[in-house]
């Protein structure tokens, strides 16, 4: 495995709170921490990882690797690797499902460090210029890199007040409890299916991990004690198995039958991912171009690629 | 045949392709009520209304990134940029977005969009990235140099299902050609010989060739020699097969460029050359590119920045 690799382990309830609020019609796209995302958008292990080892298996056949998840079949628009240039796609999705008449909206997810792009306040004051069916969530995990949010970004109130410059309704809330999650986005959706309106949710999460693979100052930004303190405290999948228990609606043998269930899936990935062929070198030039890859009319005429 | 204005082509072209596809749309600062900053989009929003043609506020990244999202869903935006020169306050989403999203989602998204709008005029509005914006596998560029090309290139580039640029050119605008009535349609790819020779080839796109066909005429009247004026068109994908064929049969060839020399379009067209026809050329290659500086401001200068027909009389004569 080589590259970047951004993990999500953490922010779990946010991915999975708010995309399991989507219907056939919703669209979803989101940054290089998305690997939550695809599996929540229903992409399988074996394909995520797969692309991770950058094989032609994967769900971008092992050309978009860890930050380019992709599956259109599943309303997911990937997995885009530069700060904030998801942001003005989201708004594209959006506005074509209002100019076909479609009653969907686009989820469209960024980082808090994002926020400071100048594509997503263009992206807003677009959004509510035009009505357009766009969700933005910013996933406040309070570190961009190792730049704390102290350190990169003056608010008042939140990032997400921000939008009352814009005029779009925005929220702010903890991402560790995912029927908090849920409830709050609900609102969202449906202004954004109905009226239709952009929103702006600010969404309280961490991430346990380094930055990427490398982090060399991982232990300097930020106190291993604070990051204790988040997986006992804070942790959103513990929070709920903890409530799912007291409520009676899961057994303790579920529960582990379930980590265990998922500790095989990922196994049995990584086993799928290391058997499965590496892309060929011609498969270099292909899915450069539509017309190319099909050879059409267009796609036999002049010269496209300039190896020799 | 009538005779129409390269605007009117454009015009003609992006009326027709809104009246033929309901997911055409065009977007851009001042496209809708003002008609076009340069009047190619006149009287389309009074015809086609508010849904179709959509005035932008001025926000680049936004609009184009806007554009590339919704062609990810089917629509097939024409994205107008006032002026190329503006495309770098959306670079990341012309490079990485338009030019790499079809590769890293492996094939699964494609991007039915174009961008267009005019490559030159004005130290930060006068450059022409044809060059840098074709380096990029993954786009298309089309540079047209007549109303006769500027329409079927149009038109073309509308129905592909991949992203294209056309770089137009406010010089061009007023200029008029021969444009049939009925509809027609050009493939990228395609060079056009503008002019038949045998002594010499000049090689050009956009403005560039009209400066061309002007040296082939001095050419002939003053000094006898026949130029063939190779107009390439488009710039990804490139007709090499054209470029060789008239160097093979006239031995020499002067690239004429309105990119600044330094890895402009005739660089590459010029190490092509080198390669595949060395055996067949009588003279090295030349270049006839702008003035390697800024644009300038000071109109008389202005003029003889740009490639000029002497310009290219004078490098014709040192190898001819
Ligand atoms: C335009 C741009 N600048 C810098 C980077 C390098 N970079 C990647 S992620 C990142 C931090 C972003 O932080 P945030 O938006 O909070 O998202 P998080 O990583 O916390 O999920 C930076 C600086 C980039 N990918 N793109
Ligand atoms: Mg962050």
């Amino acid at each position: 495995m080589g590259g970047f690799l951004h993990l999500y382990v953490g922010q779990e309830a946010v991915a999975v709170g708010t995309i399991s609020l989507c219907d056939e019609d919703d669209q979803i796209i989101g940054g290089y921490r998305t690997h939550g995302h695809a599996l929540a958008v229903g992409l399988t292990m074996n394909a995520c990882m797969a692309e991770l080892f950058g094989k032609a298996t994967g769900c971008s056949k092992g050309k978009g690797g860890s930050m380019h998840f992709f599956a259109p079949d599943k309303n997911f628009w990937g997995g885009h690797g530069v700060v904030a240039g998801q942001t003005p796609l989201g708004l594209g999705l959006a506005f074509a499902l209002k100019y076909k008449g479609v009653k969907g909206c686009c989820l469209c997810f960024l980082g808090d460090g994002a926020v400071n792009q100048g594509a997503y306040h263009e992206s807003l004051n677009l959004a509510s210029l035009w009505n357009l069916p766009v969700i933005y969530i910013v996933e406040n995990n309070r570190y961009s890199m190792g730049t704390s949010l102290q350190r990169s970004s003056v608010y008042r109130k939140c990032l997400a007040a921000r939008a009352e410059g814009y005029d779009i309704e925005w929220d702010r809330f903890n991402g560790e409890d995912i029927y908090e999650v849920r409830a709050r986005t609900w609102k969202a959706i449906q202004r954004a299916r109905h009226e239709p309106r952009p929103s702006v949710l600010e969404i309280a999460t961490y991430r346990y991990y380094g930055h990427s693979v490398s982090d060399a100052n991982a232990k300097k930004y930020r106190s291993p004690e604070e990051i204790e303190r988040h997986r006992k405290l804070h942790d959103p999948i513990q929070l709920w198995q903890k409530r799912l228990l007291e409520e009676g609606i899961l057994t303790a043998d579920q529960a582990a039958e379930m980590d265990e269930g998922a500790a095989a899936e990922a196994a049995e990935a990584v086993r799928f991912a290391e058997e499965s062929p590496l892309p060929q070198k011609a498969d270099l030039f292909s899915d450069v171009y539509y017309e190319v890859d099909r050879q059409t009319r267009a796609g036999r005429t002049g010269r496209y690629f300039f190896n020799d | 045949m009538p005779v129409i204005t390269y605007r009117k082509a454009l015009n003609d072209a992006l009326a027709e392709e809104l009246a033929r596809d309901e997911n055409v749309v065009i977007i851009g600062e001042e496209v809708a009520q003002y008609n076009g900053a340069y009047k190619v989009t006149e009287e389309l929003w009074k015809r086609f209304g508010d849904k179709r043609v959509v005035d932008a506020p001025i926000s680049e990244a936004g609009f184009i990134g806007l554009g590339i999202g919704a062609s990810m869903l089917g629509l097939r935006p024409v994205v107008e940029l006032m002026f190329w020169s503006f495309a770098f306050v959306a670079y990341d989403q012309i490079v990485n977005n338009a030019g790499c999203i079809r590769y890293m989602s492996g094939g699964l998204v494609n991007l039915p969009l174009v961008i267009r709008g005019p490559a030159n005029g004005g130290t930060t509005h006068s450059h022409t990235p044809e060059s840098s914006l074709a380096n990029h596998p993954g786009v298309r560029v089309v540079c047209p140099a007549t109303a006769y090309d500027a329409k079927g290139l149009m038109k073309t580039a509308i129905r592909d299902n991949d992203p294209v640029f056309v770089m137009e050119n406010t010089l061009l605008y007023g200029e008029t050609w021969e444009v049939p009535e009925e509809e027609y349609l050009i493939p990228l790819g395609v060079a056009d010989v503008k002019r038949e020779g045998r002594d010499l080839s000049l090689i050009a796109h956009g403005r560039a060739v009209m400066t061309s066909l002007k040296a082939a005429k001095i050419l002939a009247a003053e000094h006898g020699i026949k130029a063939e004026v190779v107009d390439l068109r488009s710039i990804r994908p490139l007709d090499e097969e054209a470029i060789l064929q008239s160097v093979r049969k006239t031995h020499r060839a002067v690239l004429v460029d309105e990119n600044k020399p330094f890895c402009a379009v005739s660089a590459q067209i010029a190490a092509m050359i080198q390669e595949k026809a060395f055996d067949d050329l009588d003279a090295p290659v030349q270049r006839v590119c702008a003035l390697d500086a800024p644009a300038i401001y000071s109109p008389p200068l202005e003029k003889q920045q740009l490639p000029t027909a002497e310009r290219v009389v004078e490098k014709v004569l040192s190898i001819a």
